[in-house]
């Protein structure tokens, strides 16, 4: 039982993670993983899980993970592109859950391009 | 208990649906509700029945019944065909399906068919308009309908109605 | 593991009757094969409006927008973009202009107008779920009135935001409620108008289906505001799944106390139930609607006293329409001057059209008021189908009127729809092209009149038998040039005397026809033609002879041997014995047939 407009908001904090796969705009951070066939078999399903998890944990609410194709560098699978708001989308290669968090952190959170990941941007 | 000419099974149900009512003011209409649910339709002494229970005049039950298009006074059919006739359905036909499922079944509409399987009636607006023409047989709504379309769907409930 | 993708089916009426429900076990089965049930949600939302295209799946965060979804196109979906990241190309939305794919509901030109207050969580949120329409900020207007605000600030918020009922008339919601709470009495009702009888209107049951909370928690504002313990749900027995889901989102509500005695703790006690209504169009009628709660015909009574004043079991009583009720929760967190900042001088907000007929794409659409006919029909509409020549659009219902062609480029909104003989009515939208004849759109409107009237004033319950008389005549070509007038005349009468909306708006379809279309009326009249081919007993057939190639086909089909002919001869139809069964027609290969 809801007893005052506190615990509304705290159930509403507990599910606000429900819908934040349901909203888009262009205002927010989108980060692409590579899955396709290669990505996959190179664990690609670990790093979006990673990420995704990560952004909960780090209570971002302005990003947005989504699956893509093959991005063409196969030797770099999985593959893991940032793309801010106005700036030059960023590629990493050979992204494993704990390089993901990493850049959840440093590159969504902070800013931080992480330059030594870097496939090309 | 005055004779009622109806299954007196199917009354006693009814009976007790009115007794577990605490308000009974207002309750007419779920009434009604309940009886067509139990009997199918609205024969006239269930009417009498529920004016007796409610302590209503029998007039006013009668006056309610004819008033709404939901409730019927004649026995329907084991599957009820209705044919929307909104504005969306009726730009797109729907009067044509109408007449063919009429034409096919041989019966006129509000009525029963001979053989008991089938009541055809239109109704105003599913909300289904995007579907336009819809036809809805005992609550399925089968969508954009063609005057050929109209065998098939009988059919369906022509082979399963028997088991059903 | 959080879920990091979902698909998002829409489970409203329209898509569950093309069979959304399969696509949704499809999908939890396929989703399941694949073992990604941890990682990909499955669910079914509330309505997307785009009916014409369902069964509609949308992907999200990827924000990719499948339609026509059938279980084989669900099983491609999973295994291609869920599995794979690659876009199910196939039943992507196409443009029909460019026959450009688009994939992001935002670049459909169907969605790109609209700016959706009322259907803000429809097709978002899982209806049947509590705690999503908490998590959408649900609720928290409710918390927001009643531990900081007066119900006399709650009402001059409702008031200056300018909002008017969405239900037919217009009236200003605001000044609704502030009659309400001025009527002194213990006890106060408020009631939602949900029977939603105007036929190709279905916003109201989007809403419910889709959102049903927001409706819930817009009466709970509506009651604090003028007093009321308690509320009623009036809603068509024609919608059985929008009673269903708001039957679950009532017994959540109460669960978690939003419902029920003090609710956040406050000495402010609501609770509401569902009245079933029994098939009647005139309970759309407030007085009406309460006779029928009141368990007697749903026959209306003079104004005043108003419901404000003498309402349900002769307490005050507020009514306003599902539409307006969920437009209150967003009015209240986001202020009255944000709505009305929308919209036209006289009409504020958005409203939300139910478009329908023969238009490109069928559905729900919510636009600021303002936004011009033909911005709807056409760039949100898609435009005409098949390519035909738009003839007409009616709005309001049967209540409402016929707008033809050069008035497309009026704004919308209350006031300028009732200048044209029309009315915003409910909101629904029903686009005519070059094939549907308006006097015969004008008798469809009374038949339903003449089946709805009550029967209680004279002016209604005669005189639209006798218009319908008129225009029966008139179809049959056995019309005169006086019947005109006494339509008109008629129309005028049955208009001025009627006590209720029903009676008194029953002749807009007669009276709107007759004033931009009466060359139509005059064809069918004075040349015995209906010039859209409609009018059976008007229609000539003719063989065109440079088409004919004599194959006889015509002549064997027609059921009593009016066509003559050799064959491979030209061959001629004797119309006097002509019944005008249109076999013929249908059966020429050659389209040597013709008809006017």
């Amino acid at each position: 039982m809801i007893k005052s407009l506190e615990e509304l908001k705290q159930i509403r904090e507990k599910y606000k993670d429900t819908l934040q796969n349901r909203e888009t705009n262009e205002d927010k951070v989108k980060i692409l993983v590579g899955m396709a066939t290669c990505g996959i078999a190179a664990g690609a399903r670990n790093t979006i899980n990673a990420i995704v998890e990560e952004i909960r944990n780090e209570h971002i609410d302005n990003a947005v993970v989504v699956q893509t194709g093959c991005m063409g560098f196969c030797y770099a699978e999985p593959t893991v592109e940032v793309r801010m708001p106005n700036k030059e989308p960023v590629l990493y290669g050979k992204v494993d859950s704990e390089k993901a968090k990493e850049i959840v952190k440093r590159h969504v959170k902070n800013g931080e391009v992480i330059k030594e990941w870097v496939l090309r941007g | 208990m005055a004779k009622y000419d109806v299954d007196a099974e199917k009354l006693k149900q009814l009976e007790s649906y009115i007794d577990s009512i605490e308000q009974k003011e207002g309750a007419l209409i779920g009434v009604l509700y309940k009886a067509q649910e139990i009997f199918g339709y609205l024969p006239k002494d269930v009417q009498l029945f529920i004016a007796r229970k409610l302590n209503i005049p029998a007039a006013k039950v009668y006056g309610v019944a004819t008033f709404y298009s939901y409730f019927t006074m004649e026995p329907r059919g084991k599957h009820v065909i209705n044919v929307c006739m909104g504005t969306a359905c009726f730009v797109k036909g729907a009067d044509k399906v109408l007449e063919e499922i009429k034409k096919q079944l041989n019966i006129t509409e509000g009525n029963m068919s001979p053989d008991g399987m089938f009541t055809v009636d239109s109704l105003r607006c599913v909300g289904a308009c995007g579907l336009a023409p819809v036809v809805m047989v005992d609550g399925k709504v089968y969508g954009r309908v063609k005057v050929e379309d109209v065998k098939s769907i009988l059919d369906e409930y022509r082979e399963g109605g028997s088991t059903q | 593991m959080p879920i990091r993708m979902e698909l998002l089916v829409c489970g409203g009426t329209g898509c569950q009757a093309s069979n959304s429900n399969r696509v949704l076990d499809v999908l939890k089965e396929e989703i399941k094969k694949a073992n990604l049930q941890s990682e990909v949600n499955v669910l079914m939302t509330g309505c997307f409006g785009f009916c014409e295209k369902g069964p509609i799946v949308k992907v999200m965060p990827d924000n990719v927008f499948y339609v026509e979804v059938d279980e084989d196109a669900a099983r491609k979906i999973v295994a291609e973009h869920v599995v794979k990241g690659r876009v199910y190309q196939e039943k992507l939305y196409v443009e029909p202009d460019t026959h450009e794919k688009l994939s992001e509901q935002s670049k459909i030109p169907f969605y790109k107008k609209q700016l959706r207050i009322a259907l803000r969580n429809c097709g978002k949120i899982d209806p049947e779920n509590i705690n999503e329409y908490i998590a959408a900020d649900g609720y928290m207007a409710l918390g927001k009135v009643l531990t900081e605000m007066t119900p006399e600030e709650v009402i001059d918020v409702v008031k200056r935001s300018g909002l008017r009922g969405r239900g037919g008339g217009g009236f200003p919601t605001g000044v609704k409620w502030e009659a309400t709470r001025k009527s002194k009495s213990d006890i106060k009702y408020v009631i939602c108008n949900a029977d939603e009888g105007d036929p190709g209107a279905f916003m109201d049951r989007s809403i419910l289906e889709g959102d049903p909370h927001s409706v819930l928690e817009g009466m709970a504002i509506a009651a604090y505001a003028i007093g009321a313990q308690f509320g009623y749900i009036y809603v068509r027995a024609e919608y059985p799944l929008a009673i269903h889901r708001l039957r679950i989102a009532i017994n959540q509500a109460r669960e978690l106390g939003l419902l029920g005695k003090n609710i956040f703790g406050t000495d402010f006690s609501f609770d509401v139930e569902i009245k079933i209504g029994a098939g009647a169009f005139i309970c759309g009628e407030e007085t009406a609607l309460i006779n029928s709660i009141e368990g007697g015909r749903g026959e209306p009574t003079v104004k005043p006293p108003y419901p404000a004043q003498v309402g349900l079991w002769k307490k005050p009583t507020n009514i306003n329409n599902v539409e307006t009720f969920a437009n209150i929760a967003p009015i209240i967190l986001n202020g009255a001057d944000w709505f009305a900042s929308i919209g036209t001088e006289k009409s504020k907000g958005t409203k939300v059209f139910a478009l329908a007929g023969k238009v490109n794409n069928v559905g729900l659409v919510e636009v600021p008021m303002g936004i011009t006919l033909r911005e709807i029909i056409y760039d949100l509409g898609g435009g005409i189908k098949g390519g035909k020549k738009f003839k007409a659009v009616q709005t309001g219902g049967p209540s409402g009127g016929c707008i033809p062609a050069e008035h497309l480029d009026t704004p919308i909104d209350y006031d300028n729809l009732t200048a044209l003989g029309s009315m915003m009515g409910s909101g629904g939208m029903i686009v005519m092209d070059e094939d549907d004849c308006m006097v015969n759109i004008a008798k469809f409107y009374l038949e339903f009149s003449c089946d709805e009237s009550c029967g209680r004033c004279t002016a209604c319950r005669i005189g639209n038998k006798r218009l319908l008389e008129i225009l029966n005549k008139i179809t049959e070509g056995k019309g005169e040039m006086e019947d005109l007038e006494m339509l008109k005349e008629l129309a005028e009468t049955v208009r001025d005397s009627s006590l209720c909306g029903l009676g008194q708006t029953s002749p807009n379809p007669v009276l709107s026809t007759m004033k931009f279309f009466y060359d139509e009326y005059l064809a069918h009249v004075r040349d015995k033609e209906c010039p859209a081919g409609v009018c059976k007993e008007l229609l000539k057939y003719y063989i065109i002879p440079e088409k004919c190639v004599g194959c006889t086909a015509c002549a064997r089909v027609c059921p009593v041997n009016v066509i003559h002919g050799e064959p491979k001869k030209v061959h001629v139809i004797d119309r006097d014995g002509c019944i005008k069964c249109g076999q013929c027609y249908n059966t020429c290969r050659f389209g040597a047939i013709t008809r006017k």
